[in-house]
């Protein structure tokens, strides 16, 4: 390994190391194509939790498919198979080209990347098997959460060093990924050992609150949004439009982001003034929200076009469009006028799904969309399919978002007049009927994207002359 | 300081988090330290003895499978009840856990929207501090209603049947049924359902207000009986004012 390292420091003098010994590029494949095969599992066992909702559920009775278990197989691919591997896969390719220096170790590239699969493997044999853990976004096992951990460590140790080699002022992405390693280590052991180790009860719910919101805060948003502004400006071949903003962006979002734990947990037994505090931090982030966005369609301003003819660009300007919505939405659902009728309500669900369908995954499919291209060095099989995957996963997305929004103002009204609770159920069924098939035009979406990507592989000719898609290190 | 890699690194990265732990999850936690956190067997009371000793009555030949038989001689029969029922809790727990129960349950009531009648009284801190709330089950979710006063609301053949296929009992429920509690039959509870029971019959067994049966009148059903209802719900906000 120290091998690695004086080789990185004694060329960093030289010219500049071409993409190909920078990049690691199967292993980004690998990272990708991983991380669709978990996508795809998530979405499957989504399907089953929305059809036992529906009372279609054809698995029914058979205990390894049991529902409760398929619903946090659910959320874990999502959030570790899926999210996590399509974000070190960007990493292995962002990294390099920003700093100009490999990773610290390539061998440690690829033991990061089987004993992910692993962690990833055994949580979802453990839940399967009814060993979860009973922390929400930390179902992971107990007998996983320290493998987990040295993973989490090992990142930060293969994509510190390249940072930690660049000389002067660092680019807004880097920000962005560095403050990363070390938030996501940290809550991960916060997160997983305090509440099942150290408190109990109430507390161990503040810890757990904070938990959830540092996960999707501090690990998936830090990571989404330095991806942005590292391929926003490539595609559109200009500048951010105003530093000062990403100043305020990263800032305001470190500094907001990590406080608002509690709001997953209003009107519990936890103390109403930790309540306010993080009512108030989760309005301010909205603000802060706002000047990240006003930032990039700056940036897009002028360009408007290549929203129309660049697919890529199209996938992260519509999931910023999301983040935007979503985070706007937050800003109402976080007080306690809304909690009263929200909380405990599809609402929270059509949030999640927004975000994180709306937002990362869309600015992951722009991404694989933009990459897959330069990775096989061939052009999409076809076009169209990726138009489908596009308008698919967009339909899907708006119609079940809206759709759950509705639902859960209905359930909160249903709850809040001391109805039956059968009836707040049945009011239910038109609303879960129509996010099923919603899920299913997602689905098919990304059928239409795997084929594609099949077909692109298999039978579009390598092009190794076209330097423009192949060489990307001076973009 | 703010583009430089120390600043991101010390103050965003381990700086602002530190702070965060520390008002969110360490201000709580100091709070709540004079509050003893209690094992299960402390948790044992005589209205969950009673149900677990009605689960043996009702379903001796899986009880006796699942726990034996209890000894002779009053003090160990004694001893021996709560040692099997601190099992079933801890066991209970671990199937409301691994079967994602709290995805559609929530453990709280809160003070607002009427909770407090359809589920009876308003959650405290010290309900939670024990072994059973590591980590805290207040769940996120209701597809299902809230449990925290679930125990003695239903009869144990209600929960064995209710399991086996929630839509015998409920119509259009969208509960997933749990066969593999059962060894084929309702009647025919094995370790898992007895103990999934015996966690179900605890919530709230702690409660001066046990059992807590729906003390309002559903809404849908107050034409019929509006006067009534009206006056009901006269006298219960009167009791709130005072
Ligand atoms: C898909 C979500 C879902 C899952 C998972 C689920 N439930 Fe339910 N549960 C419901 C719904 C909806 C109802 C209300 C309708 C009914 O009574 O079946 C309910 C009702 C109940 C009731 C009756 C409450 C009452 O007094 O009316 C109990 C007890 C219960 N569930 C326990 C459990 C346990 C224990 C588990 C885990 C083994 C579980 N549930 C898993 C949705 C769920
Ligand atoms: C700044 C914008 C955001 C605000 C203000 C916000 C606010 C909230 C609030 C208040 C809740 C709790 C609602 C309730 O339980 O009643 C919630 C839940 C949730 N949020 Fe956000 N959020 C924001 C951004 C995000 C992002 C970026 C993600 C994902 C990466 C995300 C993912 C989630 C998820 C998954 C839940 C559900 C948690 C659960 O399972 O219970 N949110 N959000
Ligand atoms: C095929 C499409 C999908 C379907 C049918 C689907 C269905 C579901 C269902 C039924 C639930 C349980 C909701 C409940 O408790 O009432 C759920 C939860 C969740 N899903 Fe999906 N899902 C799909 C895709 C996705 C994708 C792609 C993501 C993320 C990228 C995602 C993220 C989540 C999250 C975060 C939750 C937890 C919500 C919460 O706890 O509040 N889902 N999903």
């Amino acid at each position: 390994m120290s091998e690695a390292l004086n080789e990185a420091v004694t060329t960093s003098h030289e010219e500049v190391k071409s993409s190909e010994e920078l990049v690691d590029q199967t292993l980004v494949k690998l990272y990708f194509c991983t991380a669709l095969t978990f996508l795809t599992v998530a979405m499957l066992a989504g399907l089953l939790m929305a059809f036992q909702l529906i009372r279609h559920n054809p698995l029914r009775g058979i205990e390894l498919f049991s529902p409760g278990r398929w619903r946090m197989v659910h959320t874990n691919a999502i959030a570790y198979g899926f999210l996590a591997n399509g974000f070190i896969g960007a990493l292995h390719w962002i990294v390099p080209r920003l700093t100009l220096q490999p990773v610290f170790s390539k061998k440690l590239s690829w033991l990061i990347y089987a004993a992910w699969q692993g962690v990833v493997g055994a949580t979802a044999v453990g839940i399967l098997l009814g060993e979860a853990q009973g922390l929400e976004w930390g179902e992971t096992p107990v007998w996983v959460d320290p493998f987990a951990q040295l993973g989490l460590g090992l990142l930060a140790l293969n994509f510190m060093p390249p940072i930690a080699r660049m000389k002067g002022p660092i680019y807004v992405t880097l920000w962005y990924f560095m403050a990363m390693f070390v938030w996501t280590f940290l809550t991960y052991a916060m997160g997983n050992f305090v509440p099942e180790y150290f408190v109990t009860g109430t507390s161990a719910g503040a810890v757990g609150g904070l938990f959830i919101h540092d996960l999707v805060g501090l690990f998936v948003t830090p990571l989404g949004w330095g991806m942005m502004y590292y391929f926003v400006p490539i595609l559109l071949k200009k500048p951010i439009w105003s530093h000062g903003l990403s100043l305020v962006g990263f800032w305001g979002l470190a500094f907001f982001y990590p406080l608002q734990g509690i709001h997953h947990f209003l009107y519990t037994p936890i103390p109403m003034f930790l309540q306010y505090g993080a009512v108030v931090s989760t309005i301010a982030v909205e603000l802060v929200v706002t000047t990240v966005i006003v930032n990039f369609f700056g940036t897009l301003w002028g360009s408007g076009s290549a929203v129309k003819t660049n697919l890529p660009i199209r996938w992260f300007y519509t999931g910023m469009i999301f983040y935007f919505l979503t985070c706007l939405q937050c800003a109402f659902q976080v007080t306690l006028t809304f909690q009263k009728i929200i909380h405990f309500t599809d609402w929270v669900v059509g949030h999640a799904h927004m975000v994180m369908f709306g937002v990362f995954t869309m600015w992951i499919m722009g991404m694989m969309t933009y990459l897959f291209p330069r990775l096989l060095n061939r052009g999409w099989y076809s076009l169209k399919a990726c138009e489908w995957h596009y308008w698919l996963s967009t339909i899907g997305i708006a119609v079940m978002s809206a759709d759950l929004f509705l639902l859960g103002l209905f359930q909160g009204w249903s709850w809040a007049a001391l109805e039956p609770w059968d009836a707040s159920v049945e009011i239910s069924y038109p609303f879960w009927i129509l996010r099923t098939i919603a899920g299913l035009s997602m689905f098919a979406g990304l059928l239409v994207f795997l084929w594609n990507l099949l077909k692109t592989w298999t039978s579009v000719p390598e092009q190794t002359a076209v330097a423009d898609v192949s060489n990307a290190a001076t973009a | 300081m703010f583009e430089s890699k120390a600043g991101i690194l010390y103050i965003a990265g381990i700086g602002f988090f530190v702070l965060a732990f520390v008002s969110n999850a360490l201000v709580p936690a100091l709070m709540y330290n004079d509050l003893p956190e209690q094992t299960v067997e402390e948790l044992i009371n005589s209205n969950l003895r009673y149900q677990f000793e009605d689960l043996a009555r009702r379903y001796p030949d899986s009880f006796k499978e699942a726990y034996g038989e209890s000894p002779g001689g009053e003090a160990e029969h004694d001893a021996w009840w709560n040692e099997k029922c601190a099992e079933a809790l801890r066991y209970g727990r671990k199937l409301y856990v691994g079967e994602g129960c709290w995805h559609c349950h929530s453990q709280f009531v809160r003070p607002v929207s009427n909770e407090e009648q359809r589920w009876g009284p308003v959650s405290r801190s010290a309900e939670y501090q024990n072994e059973l709330q590591r980590p805290v089950m207040f769940g996120t979710r209701r597809v299902g209603p809230d449990l925290s006063r679930e125990g003695g609301r239903r009869s144990n053949d209600w929960h064995t049947v209710h399991f086996f296929r929630p839509l015998d009992l409920s119509e259009g429920s969208p509960m997933p049924e749990y066969p593999w509690f059962f060894d084929g039959s309702p009647d025919k509870p094995n370790a898992r359902g007895l103990a999934i029971i015996t966690y179900v019959q605890w919530l709230g067994s702690w409660q001066e207000s046990y059992p807590y049966y729906e003390d309002y009148v559903p809404s849908r059903e107050r034409p019929e009986e509006e006067e009534d209802a009206e006056a009901d719900n006269e006298d219960a906000a009167a009791e709130d004012d005072a």
